[in-house]
């Protein structure tokens, strides 16, 4: 086996714990849109065209809010807003690729396949570009069936699971256990409590604007606090 | 009331090109302008700054009991936050929500 399979297999066995992440959140998503009103089709679509778990579920909540159409786009990107820092990050690494095969990495930029890879060539810089090729598109292999099986999942059997399951809590713990461990340096906490508070104080705003504000003003929080830290050290 | 098809067609549509070309945007565009440190560091804390916010309401107010705080749920909550920042894994606090969610279920009745 050429050293280039054999990365693509090892990309393969490091995204493959996120499994058990990405088959629980994709079946919660099949039956949140099956709820929300979305058919198969619809269901299948948007979690394949979108593969973002996150803003899905975001959108999903905002429909069923009747909040206007442009803000629950508007709204669902700004949730995917951090994967252009995932698309900075990774042009050191992977930007010498041809176009088209920066087309395909750029469809399977999840958190889970960014994260892993991005561990992995900052612990192995000098591989090879095929080599890092490789071992991303072996991640997203092991990752994204399950994403796209699970929805589908979710999606046929949601009306069988009763709702006395609470399984509409099982999304806002996703949510919670992805947050946790982003949690790790004070402005990163500062920003997490000002979103906190000010979604709490602005729930009245209409068109579910104070998620808007609450998300734009945290990020401001964080990124003065990471300023005033570096003032102190200095 | 079930939402509008040409609504659920246009969401989905705009939020697949917009997350595909957030995610293209520097991948894609090489050669491009490095971002501004200003805004590099804002970028940093974004997922910190909507995720919380997103989650809040469905904790505090949950859907299923038509918005009233609910005693499992927000235990839950501060059990999956307090195992996800304490041992860094996703499994375990997701598992340890679900546990508390359903454990409080059952002693409340």
């Amino acid at each position: 086996m050429s050293n280039t399979h054999r990365t693509f297999w090892r990309g393969f066995l490091d995204c493959s714990p996120f499994i058990l992440v990405v088959a629980p959140f994709g079946l919660l998503f099949g039956v949140a849109a099956g709820e929300t009103g979305l058919d198969l089709l619809q269901t299948m679509s948007m979690t394949i065209l979108v593969i973002a778990g996150a803003s899905q579920f975001t959108a999903l909540a905002l429909i069923n809010d009747h909040t206007p159409t442009f803000i629950v786009i508007l709204v669902s990107l700004v949730v995917n807003l951090r994967m252009a820092m995932y698309s900075a990050a990774l042009v050191p690494h992977l930007g010498q690729a041809s176009l088209r095969t920066r087309m395909l990495a750029s469809y399977f930029m999840v958190d889970q396949t960014f994260a892993v890879s991005i561990r992995h060539y900052e612990h192995e810089p000098t591989r090879p570009l095929r080599e890092k090729l490789a071992y991303y598109f072996g991640g997203a292999a092991s990752i994204c069936p399950f994403w796209y099986g699970f929805s589908l999942l979710g999606a046929l059997i949601g009306k069988a699971i009763p709702e006395s399951y609470t399984l509409d809590f099982a999304i806002p713990i996703c949510f919670i256990s992805l947050v946790a461990p982003m949690l790790r340096s004070l402005p990163h906490l500062a920003a997490a409590l000002v979103s906190v508070s000010l979604a709490l104080l602005l729930a009245w705003m209409p068109y579910n604007l104070w998620l808007l504000v609450a998300a734009v003003a945290a990020m401001m929080v964080g990124a003065q606090t990471e300023l005033w830290l570096k003032g102190r050290q200095a | 009331m079930m939402p509008d098809n040409s609504t659920i067609w246009i969401v989905i549509v705009g939020l697949g090109i917009g997350t595909y070309l957030i995610r293209f945007s520097f991948l894609g565009l090489i050669g491009g302008r490095p971002l501004p440190e200003w805004l590099l560091r804002h970028l940093r804390y974004v997922a910190v700054g909507v995720l919380p916010a997103l989650i809040t309401p469905l904790v505090i107010w949950p859907q299923a009991t038509g918005g009233e705080p609910e005693p499992s749920r927000l235990l839950a909550a501060l059990v999956v936050l307090v195992v996800g920042v304490w041992w860094h894994n996703v499994i375990a606090a997701i598992a340890a929500g679900m546990l508390t969610l359903y454990g409080v279920q059952f002693i409340l009745g």
